[in-house]
């Protein structure tokens, strides 16, 4: 699947398309298809969303899994520093983005 | 801004100049590449790209009235040196910003002796008057002849 | 050290003024990203992988403790309770939210302090000796000079959009320990028949194709320093590629215009800007000099250590440096706990560093190239006392220039540009030699972790370097030996094939054994490594 992904203009906060707004989990991210471009275009002119890109992505049982190593780690929050990510409870979440 | 014509004029006219710090009349034609003003004798108007060296010119400082400094993108500095070479040779023309020249670039191509400003996109007037008047002081020498905070400091 | 006078505080005023105007203009939308990104990067304003990243300026890596206490505040207020302090001499926090950035520059400016030219295509903060003013080596400090560059390149109009980074190192010792060499402009200061002056090298780097700077004049007159600098950096401004940004560094333009071209042109511009009469005058740097004199050293102090407590004894053998005044050393806060985050310190750290530096070390401590903090004047007698306090922090790890005192770059965990995360490395290989103890065996050993090429972590300079690369998606580790940044500059070389990240470790393990088994007596790893070549050590890794 394709889905997007972008900073937040003020905070800088790592953001998801959810079909109709941003959201800060990946899991809530969709399929944009063939829409990427019109959608991107659309948020970053309207400064919903900054430095937006498409990437390709999986769904499995456990929710979206974006390909590349890099977006996982932006999904996710720093490896070596559980207690600042999205799942401050589990240590060895990290183990999700390799 | 125009493309170079069959005979090379090309660059701004002075209706697409925003800002101008001369009294003088501005040169009511367009401007030749440095090529052609070199191989021209009578040419009083040139464009600088930002490849070309402006020490080129230093011999033919007499004849000119105008040198439009060309900014295809304003993170392309060159334009910046090639302006200072030219003021430090005493030049006392016109000497024009045109391109990519955004607010923020201002007070630096000031600094550098650019006294008029083309840009591609006209500047909202209330926010490059700031930037123009931004900074009380400087910390080093350079074509605007300002006396640097090391100087101040000591009378 | 240095204060502002009101010209300082306004010109950092002024641009905390700017930066709040633009990012006004860029939340309204009247600037683009494309257009805010240079000017917020001119602020050390980046987008890196979990927010904005911002890096303050440290001058020099001098600070006192109201700075460091702002630096922990800024942690608290702006970002999550820590910062991670660089081989730059440089602070970065990576948390921070645009709208509230204009406000954290205002805080930083009330204590004389900046982000200004820590990002972009400008000149970068200017780095020095994190020993000045305390080594015994050293024939002047070499931070008046580094001042007088600060304000010199602060602003400046010709070079604010140079064809790449622009860094410039300054020392005055022969022994480096700034990675002088390795920046686009390394001055050392130098005397000549009585009189001070500055040799220049250009062109050295790091990135994707690394370079030792040679020199290329071995004595500029001290009066002649500014108008010297500004002929290096028109000339480069002026051929410097614009076309490939991984050609657009000073050490290409030198290299390939060769060393005595690049210098005659130099001199060409240099004898024409003497004659524009732009050098500041020289009562400006005596007016500077007086700033970095001595604090006011006591004498008849006892120089004597009670050893009684190993630990202690341990960590005044590893982490503390002599002293140019009898009775005082300069002591080196490790932030490199084993399994630790190298160069990470959190709030209560930071304010409690400023707590000691105003206790122990004249108001006054540094930060090093190597991530660490320097306390630069502390009387021995006092060192118990504050080694005590230290532990009680977590902050006495003793373990400078061992080979648990690793240089790593943030890699994929913070990094948008990185390959292959390099903290995790470097929490494993402490981990693996604090738990093997061979760590005192080994000595004098420099590791330093990349996450990609553009080598943040000095991975070029490292006795042992390690480099992240990506493996179809998957990261790998490069392993390279025998590089050195102190005065005997060189660069590492790759031992061959790259290694998945518990590879990589054991690979570290496996040099370090060839190094035990094969060095002389009094040999360090980079000595043995000099002598007896690549060759024992791939086949110990590959053979
Ligand atoms: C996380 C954000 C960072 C980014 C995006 C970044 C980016 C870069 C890039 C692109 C280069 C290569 C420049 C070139 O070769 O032209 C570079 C070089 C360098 N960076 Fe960083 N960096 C970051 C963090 C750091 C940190 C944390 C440090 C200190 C630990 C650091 C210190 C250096 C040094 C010393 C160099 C080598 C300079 C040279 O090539 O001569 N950077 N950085
Ligand atoms: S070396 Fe690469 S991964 Fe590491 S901080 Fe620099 S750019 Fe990022």
């Amino acid at each position: 699947m394709k889905i997007l992904t972008g900073n937040d203009l003020k905070s800088g906060a790592v953001v998801w398309w959810d079909g109709t707004g941003w959201s800060i989990y990946v899991n809530e991210a969709v399929d944009v298809g063939e829409r990427a471009g019109e959608i991107l275009a659309r948020e970053q002119s309207a400064r919903r969303v900054n430095a937006a890109y498409a990437i390709e992505a999986s769904r499995d049982a456990n929710g979206v899994r974006p390909a590349h190593i890099k977006d996982r780690v932006r999904a996710l929050g720093p490896t070596v520093r559980p207690d600042l990510t999205l799942k401050p409870a589990d240590p060895e979440v990290g183990n999700w983005v390799i | 801004m125009a493309d170079a014509g069959i005979n090379g004029i090309g660059g701004t006219s002075p209706d697409e100049v925003q800002f101008r710090f001369r009294d003088d009349e501005p040169v009511d034609h367009g401007t030749v590449t440095v090529d052609s003003f070199l191989d021209q004798s009578n040419a009083s108007a040139v464009r600088i790209e930002p490849g070309d060296d402006a020490r080129a010119l230093l011999p033919h400082l007499g004849r000119l009235r105008l040198v439009e400094v060309n900014f295809p993108v304003f993170s392309d500095g060159r334009g910046y040196s090639a302006a200072r070479v030219l003021r430090e040779a005493e030049y006392a023309g016109e000497l024009r910003a045109v391109g990519d020249v955004l607010i923020d670039q201002l007070a630096l191509l000031r600094r550098c002796g650019f006294d008029a400003f083309a840009p591609d996109q006209r500047l909202n007037e209330v926010d490059a008057v700031a930037a123009f008047a931004r900074w009380e002081n400087v910390y080093q020498h350079a074509a605007d002849r300002r006396r640097p905070i090391p100087e101040l400091r000591h009378g | 050290m240095y204060l502002y006078d009101q010209y300082d505080q306004a010109m950092v005023d002024a641009r905390v003024e700017e930066f709040r105007d633009q990012t006004r203009r860029r939340l309204e939308g009247k600037l683009s990203e494309d257009q805010f990104k240079p000017l917020r990067l001119m602020n050390g304003l980046y987008l890196q992988l979990h927010a904005y990243m911002l890096r303050v300026a440290i001058p020099y890596g001098t600070l006192n403790s109201r700075q460091m206490h702002m630096l922990a505040d800024i942690g608290n207020k702006y970002d999550r309770g820590y910062g991670h302090f660089t081989t730059r001499q440089n602070i970065q926090y990576n948390w921070i939210k645009l709208e509230e950035a204009p406000d954290l520059l205002a805080d930083l400016a009330s204590v004389e302090m900046h982000a200004i030219q820590t990002s972009g295509n400008c000149i970068r903060n200017i780095s020095s000796d994190h020993f000045a003013g305390a080594a015994a080596d050293e024939l002047v400090d070499p931070r008046p000079y580094a001042e007088l560059l600060r304000q010199w390149s602060s602003f400046h109009p010709e070079f604010s959009f140079l064809p790449r980074k622009f860094k410039i190192a300054v020392i005055a010792s022969d022994t480096d320990r700034a990675a002088m060499k390795l920046h686009d402009i390394g001055i050392q200061i130098v005397e000549r028949d009585g009189a001070l002056g500055a040799a220049f090298y250009v062109g050295g780097g790091m990135g994707r194709t690394p370079m030792v700077a040679p020199c290329i004049r071995e004595f500029v007159p001290l009066d002649q320093l500014v108008p010297y600098a500004e002929a290096c950096l028109r000339v480069y401004n002026r051929y410097g590629r614009r076309d490939n940004k991984y050609k657009a560094r000073i050490k290409i333009l030198v290299h390939e215009l060769g060393k005595e071209e690049y210098a005659r042109q130099v001199e060409e511009e240099f004898a024409h800007l003497l004659s524009q009469g732009i050098e500041p005058p020289l009562a400006e740097l005596e007016r500077i000099k007086p700033f970095f004199a001595d604090p006011e050293f006591e004498f008849g102090l006892p120089t004597g250590i009670d050893r009684s407590d190993p630990d202690f004894a341990l960590w005044v053998d590893r982490n503390a440096v002599p002293h140019k005044a009898p009775g005082y050393v300069s002591a080196v806060i490790s932030l490199k706990p084993v399994g630790g985050i190298p160069g990470d310190a959190s709030a209560a750290q930071m304010h409690e560093m400023a707590e000691l530096t105003k206790q122990y070390s004249f108001d006054e401590c540094r930060v090093t190239h190597t991530q660490n903090i320097v306390l630069p004047h502390v009387k021995i007698a006092d060192l118990h006392a504050l080694w005590t306090r230290l532990d009680a922090a977590g902050l006495a790890n003793p373990n400078i220039d061992t080979i648990e005192d690793i240089i790593a770059c943030p890699g994929l965990d913070y990094c948008s540009l990185a390959n292959a995360r390099s903290i995790p490395v470097a929490q494993k290989i402490s981990q693996r030699f604090s738990a093997n103890g061979r760590t005192a065996e080994l000595g004098e050993l420099k590791l330093k972790i990349s996450g990609c090429i553009n080598a943040c972590g000095h991975h070029h300079a490292g006795h042992i370097g390690i480099l992240g690369v990506d493996k179809k998606g998957v990261e790998n580790y490069q392993l390279l030996l025998g590089g050195s940044e102190a005065q005997d500059t060189s660069l590492a070389r790759i031992t061959g094939p790259g290694f998945d990240e518990p590879g990589i470790v054991d690979a570290v393990e496996t040099v370090t054994d060839v190094y035990l088994r094969e060095r002389d007596a009094g040999e360090r790893f980079l000595d043995t490594y000099r002598r007896i070549g690549m060759e024992p050590f791939k086949e110990a890794l590959y053979g």
